[in-house]
């Protein structure tokens, strides 16, 4: 426990990196937590103060993401990533065997205050899982002997930062290389060559392309580029989708990892092309891991006049990139609640329209990009429209890449020209007897073997790059309530269809699992689905009941074995329900029971 | 309301209230005059207006409240093994209501200090006739398969009038503003 008088001396310097902005909320909880371990109530009302803002704010940030603690959670704290593919992996073991070592519940802390265990959403490195969390840096290929080796460091008190640097080491994977992956970047090319095309020249290029968004919803981004440039404003903005939260998908993970020159150089075309002066990169936490690179290789940018001011030498174009951290919370990948979380605010999405091409961060234009779409950007600077638009299939032009994770022999990043069929995928990864291919993640499409003919385009299959394997031994009921669980724990709880519906679907799932699910709730798993995706506010609650109700009219008999015969049955145990009542008043006649047919 | 020409036969209707103040049943009379409609539409089996006390084949079941006892589980059981629609009337049935606000209570605790002599003997009334109290007080969709649910405490006449002629004339119900209502 901090001495509050200590507050000041240790917090200072925190409110000073970030000139006791308010809008920087988010940031400066994240760097007093590095500070202090957690953010009790009264380190948050202190913050409040210095910032001249209410107490409800800061905690309303606050107890928001998943990665700001109110309590303290141990000097250690370790998350299992509890993706399907993690599950696969067997992570559930590991988990045990580390909780054992400690002797401790999950989430709770060790007596010691040493160090707390516990599961969190999938954190992006599912071909190479189970994967672990220790203070947000990652540590993949999880084996018992790993665990062994964690558990060591952790009880001899050995400071994160001179843990053998092997366990920390992320591999790129990269199985099958195109046009994105497979080309040599040229510092500033790309660049130099946006600038020689002039802005104008840039966007008919853009639009000539058909490039359409990365990140899943798939819009033109020539369109929003164009739209962002047209819209009445005073600043305007480029922010960098970096908040990969899809279970499943990791290709924004290696391409921050090792081709950030494209994604940076991606918005800084994207800022010449619409005239913006900022970029922010909205980093996941869970690739917190990757931010010194990225601040070294910014910095080498701005050494080369790639970034800064007059950049590329033509007076006037001033352009910086900053780069926010998240904390844990996968709705922020929806665009209006990331720019809500880059305000510093809770990360609950906008009521849209207006787009954040009108009004985004600060309510000014903004372009808000994937991470693989800038990059798509710099090839076309390079290149030109027309040769982009001639790769792919003709709704979806270039190439895709693609996160392979679950049972194939060679999981890892795939990238293709649009219109590959998804046997061709399966084929390429050594993935035999799949029964199932979850497209797009938790929230995408699950296709069943029949369906493999099928192909990866906006005009087919859809995807944001997640692309998940089963094979005949896995059981698709239990990868739908891994989804239902992931929904509930990641509603952001402002619209309630979402809110209600996640859990509903979460509760219904674990009781089928139990064997107390009937035809009933298999008529109510669609009945709600189809609620969540007329009526919620955002993607995510639209999206949530998808992987159920795909697995309920696909994998129909892995729910139909768990059901109960019977018309009904409750969620819990009526007789058990009676016990107490039985206990103080003594009785144990026929009357004190419900049975069975009760 | 006419009844439609090719209704073979009165609907049979069973009303019951669980762990509820009757307020529903209440709110169900003030369909006023239309009652004297409804009874050339429907024949009422058990209910507190025919003080029929078990239920045979009916159409629909109307349950006011919701489960606070093992008397409760059984009526529910008889109403929604001998009902084809079963109708979830009332805050209570739907969502527990009022009464339970005891959930967040431990029901020993609750009985012991509730029972109990000046001079501090414990005493809860054991006698087989009186029905156990459950752990706490569930809607009825918790114990069984509901087919409708119309909430409000109590739903109106109006709402309650809407909600069985739709029902009697075949048409899915639908209860909008302003008779949807959940206070």
């Amino acid at each position: 426990m901090t001495d509050a008088s200590e507050l000041p001396v240790l917090l200072d310097p925190v409110l000073q990196r970030h000139q006791s902005r308010p809008d920087r909320l988010l940031q400066i909880l994240r760097d007093a937590q590095d500070v202090l371990g957690y953010l009790s109530d009264e380190t948050t009302a202190w913050l409040a103060k210095a910032l001249g803002i209410s107490y409800a704010q800061a905690t309303s940030t606050r107890d928001f993401y998943a990665f700001l603690y109110r309590e303290n959670r141990g000097r250690y704290r370790i998350l299992f990533s509890d993706n399907i593919t993690d599950r696969m992996a067997g992570n559930q073991a590991l988990f045990k065997q580390m909780l054992n070592y400690f002797g401790i519940a999950p989430g709770k802390v060790s007596g010691d205050g040493l160090v707390s265990v516990d599961l969190t959403s999938c954190t992006g490195m599912c071909d190479q899982g189970p994967a672990i969390l220790v203070n947000e840096m990652a540590i993949p290929r999880m084996t018992p002997q790993r665990v062994e080796e964690v558990c060591a460091l952790v009880s001899r008190q050995v400071p994160l930062a001179e843990w053998p640097a092997e366990l920390f080491v992320v591999e790129d994977n990269i199985q099958r290389a195109d046009l994105l992956l497979g080309t040599t970047h040229q510092p500033g090319e790309a660049i130099r060559a946006a600038i020689a095309r002039g802005r104008d020249e840039m966007l008919f290029e853009m639009r000539t392309s058909n490039l359409r968004g990365r990140g899943g919803a798939g819009f033109t981004t020539g369109i929003k580029w164009e739209a962002c440039r047209n819209a009445p404003g005073v600043r305007r903005y480029i922010v960098c989708n970096a908040d990969e939260g899809e279970p499943g998908t990791f290709k924004d993970r290696v391409l921050l990892q090792s081709y950030p020159g494209r994604v940076f150089e991606g918005m800084v075309i994207a800022a010449f092309t619409v005239g913006a002066h900022l970029g922010l990169l909205y980093l996941r936490a869970e690739y917190r891991y990757l931010r010194p690179k990225l601040e070294a290789y910014l910095a080498e940018m701005r050494a080369q006049n790639l970034l800064g001011k007059d950049i590329g030498g033509l007076a006037g174009f001033d352009f910086d990139i900053e780069i926010h951290l998240g904390a844990g919370a996968y709705v922020c990948g929806e665009e209006s609640a990331l720019i809500e979380s880059l305000e510093g605010k809770a990360g609950k999405p906008r009521i849209r329209p207006p787009f954040p091409v009108t009004c985004g961060y600060k309510n000014q234009p903004t372009v808000v990009n994937n991470v693989e779409t800038l990059c798509k950007a710099t090839e076309i600077a390079i290149h030109g429209g027309a040769w982009y638009e001639a790769i792919g299939t003709k709704q979806s032009t270039g190439t895709k890449i693609l996160s392979v994770s679950g049972d194939c022999e060679r999981p890892g990043i795939y990238e293709y020209a649009f219109g590959v069929r998804i046997s061709q995928v399966l084929e390429d990864c050594g993935a035999r007897n799949a029964i199932a291919v979850q497209v797009s993640g938790a929230s995408g499409t699950c296709l069943s073997e029949r369906e493999l003919g099928r192909r990866i385009a906006f005009e087919d299959v859809p995807t944001a790059g997640s692309f998940m394997i089963f094979d005949a031994q896995r059981d698709m009921f239990e990868v739908a309530r891994n989804f239902a669980h992931f929904f509930k724990h990641e509603s952001c709880g402002f619209c309630t269809p979402c809110r209600a519906g996640t859990a509903l679907l979460s509760e219904m799932m674990d009781k089928i699992a139990e064997g107390r699910g009937t035809q009933y709730e298999m008529n109510e798993l669609l009945r709600i689905q189809a609620v969540m995706k007329a009526s919620s506010h955002c993607g995510l609650g639209q999206t949530a009941g998808n992987a159920v109700a795909d697995t309920v009219q696909k994998f129909r008999p892995s729910y139909e074995r768990r059901l109960a015969q019977t018309d009904f049955v409750p969620a819990f145990d009526l007789d058990a329900a009676l016990a107490k009542a039985r206990q103080v008043t003594g009785r144990d006649d026929a009357h004190a029971h419900l049975g069975a047919e009760a | 309301m006419n009844a439609p020409r090719d209704l073979p036969r009165k609907l049979r209707v069973a009303t019951t209230s669980l762990s509820g103040c009757f307020g529903c049943h209440m709110s169900f009379l003030d369909i006023d005059e239309r009652l004297l409609e409804l009874a050339h539409l429907v024949e009422f089996d058990r209910s507190p207006i025919t003080d029929i006390k078990h239920c045979g084949p009916c159409d629909i079941g109307l349950v006011e409240g919701g489960v606070c006892n093992a008397e409760n589980v059984h009526v529910l059981h008889e109403l929604r093994k001998n009902c084809k629609v079963l109708v979830a009337l009332g805050a209570c049935a739907v969502g527990g209501g009022l009464p339970a606000q005891r959930n967040n209570l431990d029901v020993a605790k609750c009985l012991t200090q509730i029972y109990r002599t000046e001079s501090g003997e414990v005493a809860v009334p054991n006698d087989p006739e009186l029905p156990l109290l459950l752990d706490k007080v569930y809607p009825i969709n918790e114990i069984v398969r509901v087919d409708y649910f119309l909430p409000g405490c109590p739903p109106s006449g109006d709402t309650i009038w809407k909600f069985l002629t739709d029902l009697l004339t075949g048409r899915t119900p639908r209860i909008e503003h302003p008779l949807l209502k959940f206070d």
